[in-house]
């Protein structure tokens, strides 16, 4: 059995309780929202994209502490940084969360490893990853996304 | 682990429940989740067990040894469930999955031709979804208005508001008996009665105080009252629909197929009496002979016995919870049963949930299927723990232990 220090780290506790960009992007150009309709989890993201870059990034919602950390973590890797490199830290991210087998991809994912204890917790992965799936919708032009898994 | 008021023996109930000794993440489990589903003595197991070892076969007009003795172990069931319920008639019980089949059933035969165009179906403000979706579906479909009987700010139903809402457009009352998410348990046959002098049907959805509570649906004199199974320390899939005679001679079929017929031919079907006519195919007959054994089990220990411990638990968990610092109880009504539901500043219900779970600790975190009535209290979720005659003050005691590790991980 995982212990509570492994899911609650002390950055993910920091990040919970001051979310980083959390905020509404006034002139934000992409914008999704996510929902977890097995919790009642709510994030709303959005984006502004320009050149193919997400210069800006901000949420609103509510949610459980894994799913606000998260979120928090997700806006500070993903600006500034180009909507195929957003992809490649999603898939790197998913990967880590679903496919213990897999290799943890440490240089892309940086602080975002703090989550990989997550993993330990099947019930909570859904949490951690309601964020970045919304993230995709937003990213893909979608205006919803939802996580059950 | 034994003194209590009541005089339960809960040690020696304790050990009628084999799930209950085992270790959780280490520590002795903590079962506190008996709102969602109660465990199930092993005198409910072994009916299982034991009827499909030695009594499995097809219900109903077999001339064999085995079909006539699990017809008459299924029928004894319902015999049961209608003593269970003070019913007049074992025609008034019919076997149906649970409480959402039971409530989707009197939905699409009962309701469905009686409401129009701004007609009114009366729910209240702590519904389970399953006791809003049916009636929404309904309303949209025939133009009616679902209406919502508000509630003040312990959880309790305010009389007055719901009396304002019944009138010659209200073609039936739909209220939780003993609502999921609060603990709150209605004045029911009050309700009833005053929906009555309306001239309006009543149903009582059942799921969380046939557990709780002694029911006698002719006391009550509601028109229907459905529960399920699982919640009632019997199997899951096995639910009741009580309804009066009078009311469920009227009413259509709910499904067609084998069993609810007297004889068919291509030009005309005539449809089985009572209860028959609504248990359309092969029943789910081990769960009634499961749910059977149940209700001998509880009925053994007494109603009375289990309602008077329930309620010494309550007591003794709102004191404990009351004293934990950052910790608020939602649903603290006057008349409530043993479910003790919580937010607390320092972490978010599902944080809690886990949390507890690493101490052994089971609880359900969430909106419980209730989503209007967090969005009434202005919240997203709550945590829950729901007690059952098998909980123990020892428990509360572990689960308070428990909520501090949660104020220690997220200070």
């Amino acid at each position: 059995m995982p212990g509570l220090n492994d899911l609650y780290q002390e950055i993910l506790l920091e990040h919970n309780s001051k979310p980083r960009n959390f905020k509404i992007v006034e002139d934000a150009n992409r914008s999704a929202d996510g929902y977890n309709p097995l919790c009642g989890d709510q994030i709303q993201l959005y984006l502004k994209v320009e050149d193919d870059t997400i210069v800006d990034v901000g949420f609103q919602g509510t949610g459980c502490a894994i799913s606000r950390a998260s979120a928090s973590m997700l806006t500070q890797s993903v600006k500034g940084q180009s909507v195929e490199r957003a992809q490649e830290i999603f898939d790197a991210f998913h990967s880590m969360l679903t496919e213990p087998e897999v290799e943890v991809d440490y240089d892309t994912l940086d602080d975002l490893e703090c989550l990989s204890g997550v993993s330990e917790f099947p019930t909570r992965i859904k949490c951690a990853v309601l964020a970045w799936h919304t993230l995709l919708a937003a990213l893909n032009g979608q205006s919803e996304a939802t996580t059950t898994e | 682990m034994t003194s209590n008021s009541s005089g339960l023996d809960v040690a020696r109930i304790r050990e009628d429940f084999p799930i209950l000794h085992q270790m959780i993440n280490g520590k002795p489990l903590v079962y506190m989740d008996n709102a969602a589903t109660t465990q199930k003595p092993q005198a409910v197991i072994d009916a299982l067990v034991s009827y499909y070892s030695n009594d499995n076969s097809n219900v109903h007009r077999g001339v064999h040894t085995l079909s006539q003795r699990a017809t008459d172990l299924y029928e004894e069931a319902r015999t049961k469930v209608r003593v269970l319920l003070n019913a007049a008639s074992d025609k008034e019980v019919v076997f149906v999955r649970g409480t959402t089949e039971g409530i989707n059933l009197i939905a699409q035969t009962f309701v469905r031709n009686r409401v129009g165009p701004d007609d009114e179906i009366v729910i209240s403000a702590m519904e389970h979804h399953s006791n809003i979706v049916p009636w929404q579906i309904l309303c949209q479909e025939r133009g009616a208005h679902l209406k919502v009987a508000p509630i003040n700010d312990d959880g309790e139903l305010l009389m007055d508001e719901f009396e304002a809402l019944l009138g010659p457009r209200t073609k039936l009352v739909s209220i939780v008996h003993q609502s999921n998410a609060l603990g709150t348990i209605n004045p029911a046959a009050q309700i009833v009665a005053l929906a009555h002098s309306f001239g309006i049907p009543v149903l009582l959805d059942g799921a969380q105080s046939i557990q709780h509570l002694k029911v006698d649906v002719r006391a009550l004199d509601c028109d229907f009252y459905v529960f399920s199974g699982h919640k009632l320390y019997g199997p899951t899939g096995i639910g009741v629909l009580y309804g009066k005679e009078e009311l469920l001679e009227q009413m259509p079929p709910y499904q067609a197929g084998g069993e609810m017929i007297k004889s068919v031919t291509y030009e005309r079907t005539i449809y089985n009496d009572l209860p028959a006519k609504f248990e359309a195919g092969t029943p789910n007959i081990a769960g009634a002979v499961g749910l059977g054994a149940a209700i001998d089990y509880i009925t053994n220990i007494g109603m009375d016995r289990i309602y008077a411990h329930e309620q010494d638990l309550l007591t003794y968990g709102t004191e404990c919870l009351s004293g934990i610092g950052g910790l608020r109880l939602i649903g603290t009504a006057q008349e409530k049963a043993s479910v003790l539901s919580f937010i607390m500043e320092s972490a978010h219900p599902h944080d809690i949930g886990t949390i507890l779970d690493t101490e052994g600790v089971a609880i359900r975190t969430g909106h419980h299927c209730a989503q209007p009535l967090m969005d009434r209290f202005g919240i997203p979720a709550t945590a829950r723990a729901s007690l059952a005659f098998y909980n123990t003050k020892d428990e509360i005691d572990l689960l308070v232990k428990a909520i501090d590790r949660v104020n220690e991980v997220f200070s």
